[in-house]
């Protein structure tokens, strides 16, 4: 009897074995555990009927019933677990995606070149403690003109190829009336930049009617020609991001003296002379100066107590040199597939 | 200014090459523009001499000429100008010889006669446009000697940009004494010595405007040679000056201004009827001017009158009835100074500009009248001849410029330019300048020379003094002042901020002109008031935008019609409207958006933009202030917009902008393709935003409850947004709009909105007791208010 019980369960077992190994999925799977391992499985069933046994014979009967119960119990996990492997590369296979097609959803745009340059000069100046302000586009004669010491008549005026509204009113020829603006409202110390639209009444090839300035002003009791020239040699050199040769050219505005224009050793050739810088070698990108006495006095601070610098640049000479455009009067174009190269 | 290196050289010579030369005058702050050379490239040509000319056998218009060139023998050159004569002195360009443009000159063969060289024109050699005939040279041209050398045409023709300050410098004496100035070498002025007169005629001048010329200095001169023609030496110098030579009289003039400065002018005497008045123009008087336009004088012009009419504009040009001509045998020679104040902005208001008017505008030394006068007879009488009658001066000293001293602190010097100079070397530079220097306790006492109105301030004298001594050697500070944390408030909006924000959804950003055509702007802003320029480049940029959507969309235009069909773009600026309190300049920004929603994919078909994508944009815009909650969308109207497209953005009740889909009829108008979506916004009431305050996380479950409702279509989102908030604002915690829909199973004039609301206490787990009556609640108030009906 004993054989015969022996028998039976290692054939149990091996029918299990078998029906596990040929189990293609967690159902078939499932369905060979409660065949065998169930409630009323086969070798539950055996156990049930270990109490039928002589008594003598129990113990070692159960021994082997139950090891039988953990081989095939071992055998399910063994499948189960080969079986989840296998479903889960073919999920991985079948989910396979080619990741060099594009992405999905909103490129972003980009800034005008100009803006870009204009935050780049302004971000630099604010680090140097240099506010930012502004001023009307639409200006008047007194603060375009008469309190920048450049009376009616004057060669500079004419210079300045003015849009007039009326006798009074005119489009600002440059940042500088913000100059005045900021003078008139705010006692020195001060520290500021205004950029902005500026406009000429002068359209060709290398002028376009609008474009842009940062005009700069610092007063103090203790200012000179040598602290501007230090702070515009720090922004040249940092707007540039490379160490310049800078040329201080004695000039004439009405409203600085000493005046100077700044020349940069030319960036497109290092100063060995090309297109760009007509052969020179050198690039006028600034004016600059400092305060001249009247224009102090124009708004009521004493010339004797204070002193004061201010400049001035066009912003899209420096974009343009920044990023190499040859021609001013696409930046009023707006061609996308021009703006779209700033990202 | 331009003029002749060679000529400078006469004047100083240091010890420097063009190129430097040129340096230091740009580095003085006389900006040297450009340096070219004086003749173009050529070699081979000589002077020679036309012994005798025969007719061509076989041509008509040709001639053959025996020419000696300084050999052994004559050579036969073949000549087709007209004014080719035996006995000129003309230039030779003989075999061998290379002209401009590289043209070699070669043995030829004319008509069957050979050439042995060529018979040269001025603009054969490069010395003018354009010649009619060949060049003729003077009979004491020097026989063989190489032309270029003859004319020192090796020479540079220097072009300097002068700033409006540096009238004293827009002759080749003040130049040079700047170059002087420079180099540390002596100044070696053309000497000028008075001309003994021959007759004692006088010519009566009165100044009737005498702060306008308070000097006026004349001369007669009898008996000029009519045919005499201006020296070649001379017309050389002009041509490098950049003068046309047209005249004995008026090259001679012309020359004293370009080597003194002083503008001149020559009167044909017989043509003056009795004296000089220099005086106002009576308003609506007449003058001829020379350049052969009528010019209807105003009272405010100074002229150059005789007893009977006005004969020139004073300082600016000449009349045409009084003017030197072919005929004239005596002349009135004039050499005055006009005031500044007298002459700016004159010629520029009679459409003029002249070597003259530049010149008085900017200031002509006051005491340089005499002088320029006896050069100017010197040089006349050499070329003209004439019996000089003696200088007529007539001045009003109390209106002429007096040299005024200044004083100079040298403490302030030092406090300017930020560096610290000897005393000595300030001495030396302002002695260098012609400067008349007094010493005081803290300084000088210094007066300019005459010629230099650009002095007139301390401040004036300590930029001469840097520029001098050279703006190179002044330090560079790195000691910038001390600067202060900026204010800055933290609810301003930024426009920064804004613009990276759009660019991050996919704009990119333009920049438009300011002013556009009155056509768009009257399509866009119909009856909308505007500034209008005056002096506009074109009709197309003559009115001052008052919104920012005629550029965006000129902008879209000029895109699509470069197959560019997906725009999106924006602009920040000023526009210029007229309100109740006169023009306003208030910043905005706004956008616009044509096209597909997202670029072109492979995953998703094209969807057409439509206005709730623009909004998102828009809301996007209105989170940065904080403050979304204070924000509106009103059903509106606008020209340029579809009527059931358009809202008007407010803030607590005021109007801050407009979003909308382009009016349909406009958009074709414009030829643009595809629904176009616009948007504008005030920057001013975007500020201040509010501040982030904290609230606490609640820390109990957060519950979902979905309600689909039917409504009646006109009932909008927002009526039904508030109703819920107003009966359920403790508890809810969010309102999700998931599903909008009308169309089948749904009853015409109705439609369903699915409702997500998130419903939260900050003090309790949520029973379902409490949210099934909150629920019950909504439901009830949404029906009696709205006449809502939960959907089945």
């Amino acid at each position: 009897m004993a054989e015969q019980t022996a028998l039976g369960i290692q054939s149990l077992q091996e029918a299990a074995i078998d029906a596990i190994t040929q189990a293609a999925d967690a159902t078939a799977l499932d369905q060979v555990r409660v065949r065998y391992l169930g409630k009323s499985g086969e070798l539950t069933a055996l156990l049930k009927q270990l109490g039928t046994l002589p008594p003598a014979e129990r113990p070692a009967a159960g021994q082997a019933i139950n090891q039988a119960k953990n081989v095939v119990q071992q055998a399910i996990e063994t499948r189960k677990s080969a079986l989840e492997q296998t479903a889960l590369a073919a999920r991985l296979a079948a989910e396979r995606i080619d990741v060099t097609l594009p992405g999905r959803g909103q490129m972003p745009g980009g800034l005008h070149p100009v803006t870009r340059a204009l935050r780049r000069i302004e971000r630099l100046f604010a680090n140097a403690g240099f506010a930012v302000v502004e001023g009307p586009e639409v200006e008047d004669a007194y603060h375009n003109f008469a309190a920048l010491n450049i009376p009616e008549h004057h060669p500079a005026r004419a210079m300045h190829d003015t849009f007039y509204f009326d006798a009074e009113r005119l489009l600002r020829t440059h940042t500088s009336p913000v100059q005045i603006r900021v003078m008139e409202e705010q006692a020195p110390p001060l520290k500021v930049i205004a950029p902005g639209r500026v406009y000429r009444c002068d359209s060709d090839l290398t002028h376009t009617p609008m474009f842009h300035q940062v005009e700069g002003l610092l007063v103090d009791e203790q200012v000179s020609f040598a602290d501007l020239k230090g702070v515009l040699y720090d922004f040249l050199t940092n707007f540039f991001e490379r160490d310049l040769k800078l040329r201080f050219r004695p000039s004439y505005f009405p409203f600085t003296e000493p005046s100077a224009e700044v020349d940069i050793q030319c960036v497109m050739c290092d100063g060995d002379g090309c297109r760009v810088c007509k052969q020179t070698g050198w690039l006028e990108v600034l004016g600059c100066g400092m305060v001249y006495p009247e224009v102090f006095r124009h708004v009521g601070i004493d010339p004797e107590r204070h002193l004061g610098y201010a400049f001035g640049m066009g912003v899209e000479r420096l974009a343009m040199l920044r990023y190499g455009i040859d021609d001013i009067r696409l930046n009023f174009d707006n061609d996308l597939r021009y703006l779209r190269q700033f990202r | 200014m331009r003029f002749s290196e060679a000529w400078l050289r006469e004047w100083v010579n240091p010890p420097v090459d063009t190129q430097r030369l040129a340096d230091q005058l740009s580095m003085a702050g006389l900006e040297v523009d450009a340096v070219e050379p004086a003749a173009p490239v050529f070699s081979g040509v000589r002077v020679g001499h036309v012994l005798s000319i025969e007719p061509h056998p076989d041509a008509a218009k040709l001639r053959v000429c025996s020419v000696d060139v300084g050999e052994d023998a004559p050579l036969q050159i073949i000549c087709g100008a007209a004014n080719v004569a035996a006995d000129m002195k003309v230039p030779v360009a003989t075999i061998g010889a290379s002209l401009p443009g590289n043209f070699k000159i070669k043995r030829a063969k004319l008509r069957g006669v050979e050439s042995f060289g060529m018979i040269c024109s001025a603009s054969e050699l490069g010395l003018a446009e354009s010649s009619d005939g060949i060049l003729p040279l003077p009979a004491d041209a020097p026989l063989g000697e190489d032309f270029r050398a003859w004319l020192a045409l090796d020479d540079q023709c220097i072009e300097v940009d002068l700033t409006p300050d540096r009238g004293d410098c827009l002759g080749l004496a003040g130049l040079a004494r700047e170059v002087a100035v420079i180099n540390r070498v002596p100044l070696m002025p053309t000497a000028i010595k008075p001309i003994e007169p021959v007759s004692d005629e006088r010519f009566s001048v009165q100044l009737l405007a005498p702060e306008a010329c308070p000097r006026y200095v004349c001369r007669v001169i009898r008996g000029i040679d009519p045919s005499a023609t201006t020296p070649l030496w001379m017309r050389e110098r002009l041509r490098r000056g950049g003068i046309r030579a047209i005249s004995p009289v008026v090259d001679v003039t012309n020359y004293v201004l370009l080597e003194l400065g002083q503008p001149m002018h020559g009167f044909d005497l017989a043509k003056l009827a009795g004296e000089i008045r220099v005086r106002m123009a009576t308003e609506g008087e007449t003058l001829a001017l020379l350049n052969g336009e009528q010019a209807t004088l105003r009272a405010d012009t100074l002229v150059i009158a005789d007893a009977e009419r006005a004969v020139a504009l004073a300082g600016i040009m000449g009349g045409a009835e009084s003017g030197v001509g072919a005929e004239t045998r005596d002349i009135l020679l004039e050499s005055a100074f006009f005031a500044p104040l007298a002459v700016s902005g004159k010629a520029r208001s009679y459409g003029l500009h002249t070597d003259s008017s530049h010149r008085f505008e900017r200031g002509v030394d006051p005491e340089l009248q005499v002088r320029a006068i006896e050069r100017a007879t010197r040089l006349l009488l050499d070329i003209v001849g004439g019996e000089p009658g003696p200088v007529c001066e007539v001045s009003a000293a109390e209106h002429l410029p007096r040299p005024t001293p200044l004083p100079l602190r040298a403490e302030r010097v030092a406090r300017i330019l930020g560096l610290q100079l000897p005393n000595e070397t300030i001495e030396d530079i302002l002695e260098r300048l012609g400067m008349a220097i007094e010493r005081r306790e803290d300084g000088w006492q210094v007066t300019p020379p005459s010629a230099r109105f650009d002095l007139v301030q301390e401040v004036d004298l300590i930029a001469d003094i840097g520029r001098i001594h050279g703006y190179d050697l002044i330090p560079v500070s790195h000691a910038s002042s001390a600067s202060a944390t900026q204010s800055d408030s933290e609810t301003r909006f930024e426009l920064d901020r804004a613009r990276l924000a759009l660019v991050d959804r996919g704009f990119q950003e333009v920049i438009t002109y300011s002013f556009v055509s009155p056509e768009i702007q009257e399509l866009v802003e119909p009856g909308v008031e505007t500034l209008k320029l005056a002096n506009p480049i074109s009709a197309e940029l003559s009115v001052m935008r008052t919104s920012l959507w005629p550029g965006l969309l000129q902008t879209a235009v000029y895109n699509q019609a470069r197959q560019m069909e997906r725009v999106r773009i924006f602009e920040s600026g000023l526009r210029f409207r007229f309100g109740p309190e006169g023009l306003t300049q208030t910043p905005g920004i706004a956008g616009l958006v044509v096209g597909d929603r997202l670029p072109e994919q492979w995953d998703q078909k094209g969807q057409g933009v439509d206005f709730f994508d623009l909004k998102a944009d828009v809301e996007a815009l209105l989170t940065q202030t904080g403050a979304s909650a204070s924000f509106r969308f009103v059903p509106a109207e606008h020209p340029a917009l579809h009527p059931g497209q358009t809202a008007r953005i407010e803030r607590d009740g005021q109007p801050v902008g407009l979003i909308g889909m382009l009016h349909p009829a406009l958009a074709a108008q414009l030829d643009l393709t595809g629904n176009v979506f616009l948007f504008e916004l005030d920057l001013a009431p975007l500020t201040p935003g509010v501040l982030p305050h904290y609230g606490k996380i609640s820390r109990y479950p957060g519950i979902r409850r979905d309600l689909a409702i039917l409504i009646d279509q006109g009932v909008s989102y927002e009526a039904v947004e508030q109703c819920i908030r107003s009966v359920a604002s403790d508890l809810l915690r969010e309102l999700i709009l998931f599903d909008v829909y009308t169309g089948q199973n749904i009853e015409t004039g109705r439609k369903s909105l699915a409702l997500g609301l998130i419903l939260q206490s900050s003090s309790q787990t949520l029973t379902d007791e409490v949210i099934d009556a909150t629920v019950g609640r909504i439901l009830e108030r949404l029906t009696s208010e709205l006449d809502a009906r939960l959907r089945d």
